[in-house]
């Protein structure tokens, strides 16, 4: 009875924040994404309106938030299998036998991550300046013309892309390698001994081996990538065009520079049902083929 | 004496490209410590200099003498310091009760705890912002510390360390008469140390580099941390390169030196973390 009582009273503080301060602020916003929460309620809550689900179908025929939607999607579309390439390749060369000081290239190549996304933004916006950029005078060297790498439309988003990637490899990098030991050395010596080629026994032997790794690796990138944010709001915010708003950044416009607080919570609910469902398709496709 | 048979060039080969992507890694961090002792004006010019001609402080002096960098950075330290702390405080005792204790319900909760793994932390920011306002806590350094105070992912991770604390060892002390709350403090806390430690780094680092909720609830430049002023300045300052990189120095300096001492700590709990999946 009293081992009872002890169990309750070590974890009532941590789950009373966690309802408190996360499960009731969720619920809430399902009940605010109802309602015409401006700025005008934030003065007086006697100007609240419960407008059922008007916030939804305003947001699905705002062009703007169609605009977002693309946007986010298409960064993750090219983002997510670039860094998963990125990702693969660098624990592959790192898991080689042939590879020396490990510690060194691994704690080299992880560095990028732990740093903090707004400084690395704030430099990378100065390598891809169009003028003074250190990445167009590479490419120069190279005969490609400078290209306004934040400045155009069609390239701000690659620029970003090209930027997360460079950010974040090294998170699955280390998770990969990781997944790496798992492989039983004799699957490695058996297609050896069959006279398997490095390609075929990468083919039948690691990327089998690795197949749960993937699955869960793709899944924590697509979810932290829909979740796009500091990087267009501090190097392009939203431009140019509105070529990188992305869903979050259209909540965060909407929600604290209009205080149109009713439509972000619509628009938070909207990216988390689109985040459920890559997550069931995933765990599916996942299940169906026997991998997990 | 018997050749060596192997061929030399795969080994230069995985060598060679690890050299490469680890130059490609570092060479942003190399140039903002190097842009950030060049002269006002200096970087911008083409080609774009990879090391200053006279090494110089100007920027820095500017920083903390006229943009109040110090301050900001004196913010920082304290909100994830006291974010450490907290998280370590209600964490450990949930995750080690989760793995040991047994009380009504604890499966299911444990489940819904999980579960709002897949809700992402964005969704409550807007209703929290609500909540927090008439308590006081907008605008102020609490509010900041209300949602990292106990979280989710490391009650996850202490449970699962704790799982492996045998219960032999925790009945024998009750045996002996010891309450939990001492078995707690004097035999339990010890075993966990070491991922305390990971969570300790975990925490300090997701709070010093977090960015959007400090945005949303810091509207006082004076309450600002080092990610929120450094985007400000980016904002105001686009142009001073040679400021924006000092910045970027003071901002990252810290986490980097703290990983680099205690990585063996962070990448246990990147391990977990994957798991969840």
């Amino acid at each position: 009875m009293r081992r009872l009582g002890a169990g309750w009273w070590f974890v009532a503080p941590a789950v009373t924040i966690i309802g408190l301060f996360f499960f009731v602020p969720v619920v809430a916003a399902l009940a605010l994404s109802l309602t015409d929460f401006d700025i005008y309620a934030l003065a007086d809550l006697g100007n609240l309106r419960f407008v059922g689900l008007s916030n939804y179908r305003e947001l699905l025929a705002n062009p703007l938030f169609w605009h977002a939607l693309g946007n986010t999607v298409y960064f993750v579309v090219l983002g997510v299998p670039l860094s998963i390439a990125a990702s693969l390749g660098a624990a592959l060369l790192l898991d080689s036998r042939l590879a020396r000081f490990k510690a060194f290239f691994r704690t080299a190549l992880f560095a990028p991550v732990v740093t903090t996304l707004v400084a690395m933004a704030v430099i990378w916006r100065y390598l891809l300046h169009a003028r003074y950029g250190l990445i167009n005078y590479a490419l120069s060297g190279i005969g490609v013309s400078p290209i306004d790498w934040l400045g155009d439309p069609r390239w701000a988003m690659p620029a970003i892309i090209l930027f997360a990637v460079w950010k974040n490899f090294g998170y699955n990098m280390i998770i990969f390698m990781a997944g790496l030991q798992t492989i039983p050395e004799d699957l490695y010596e058996a297609a050896r001994i069959d006279g398997a080629s490095a390609l075929r026994r990468f083919w039948h032997v690691t990327l089998p081996g690795l197949a749960p790794t993937i699955v869960v690796v793709s899944l924590l990138t697509i979810t932290g990538y829909l979740q796009l944010f500091a990087e267009p709001y501090v190097m392009t915010q939203g431009g140019p065009a509105q070529s990188t708003v992305s869903v979050l950044y259209f909540m965060y416009e909407q929600g604290f520079k209009w205080w149109s607080l009713g439509t972000a919570s619509a628009v938070a609910f909207l990216l988390f049902g689109l985040m459920l469902a890559v997550t069931v398709v995933q765990m599916v496709i996942a299940r169906r083929s026997q991998v997990l | 004496m018997k050749r060596d048979r192997k061929p030399w060039w795969p080994a230069l080969a995985v060598n060679g490209l690890l050299a490469v992507i680890a130059i490609l890694a570092l060479f942003p961090l190399f140039w903002m410590v190097s842009v950030s002792f060049m002269r006002p004006g200096e970087a911008d010019s083409f080609p774009p200099p990879l090391l200053p001609s006279a090494p110089s402080l100007t920027a820095y002096k500017d920083l903390f003498a006229h943009q109040g960098m110090g301050r900001d950075f004196a913010n920082s330290l304290v909100l994830a310091t006291a974010a450490t702390l907290l998280s370590l405080t209600f964490n450990v005792a949930a995750g080690y009760a989760f793995a040991k204790l047994r009380f009504a319900g604890r499966e299911r909760m444990f489940q819904l705890l999980l579960g709002a793994l897949v809700i992402p932390g964005q969704v409550a920011m807007i209703p929290l912002f609500l909540m927090l306002k008439p308590l006081g806590l907008v605008n102020n350094f609490g509010g900041v510390l209300i949602p990292a105070a106990a979280g989710v992912f490391g009650i996850f991770l202490v449970r699962q360390y704790a799982l492996s604390i045998p219960d032999e060892l925790l009945e024998a002390a009750r045996v002996d008469g010891a309450g939990e709350f001492r078995i707690f403090r004097s035999i339990v806390l010890p075993v966990l140390s070491p991922i305390m430690v990971t969570l300790a780094t975990f925490t300090f680092l997701a709070s010093w580099n977090d960015f959007m909720w400090p945005l949303i609830v810091l509207s006082n430049d004076h309450l600002y941390t080092l990610p929120v002023a450094l985007a400000s300045l980016s904002r105001e300052h686009a142009q001073d390169s040679e400021l924006m990189m000092a910045g970027a120095v003071v901002t990252v300096a810290p986490v980097l030196l703290l990983f680099v001492v205690l990585q063996r700590y962070y990448i246990r709990g990147l391990l977990a973390g994957s798991v969840k999946g």
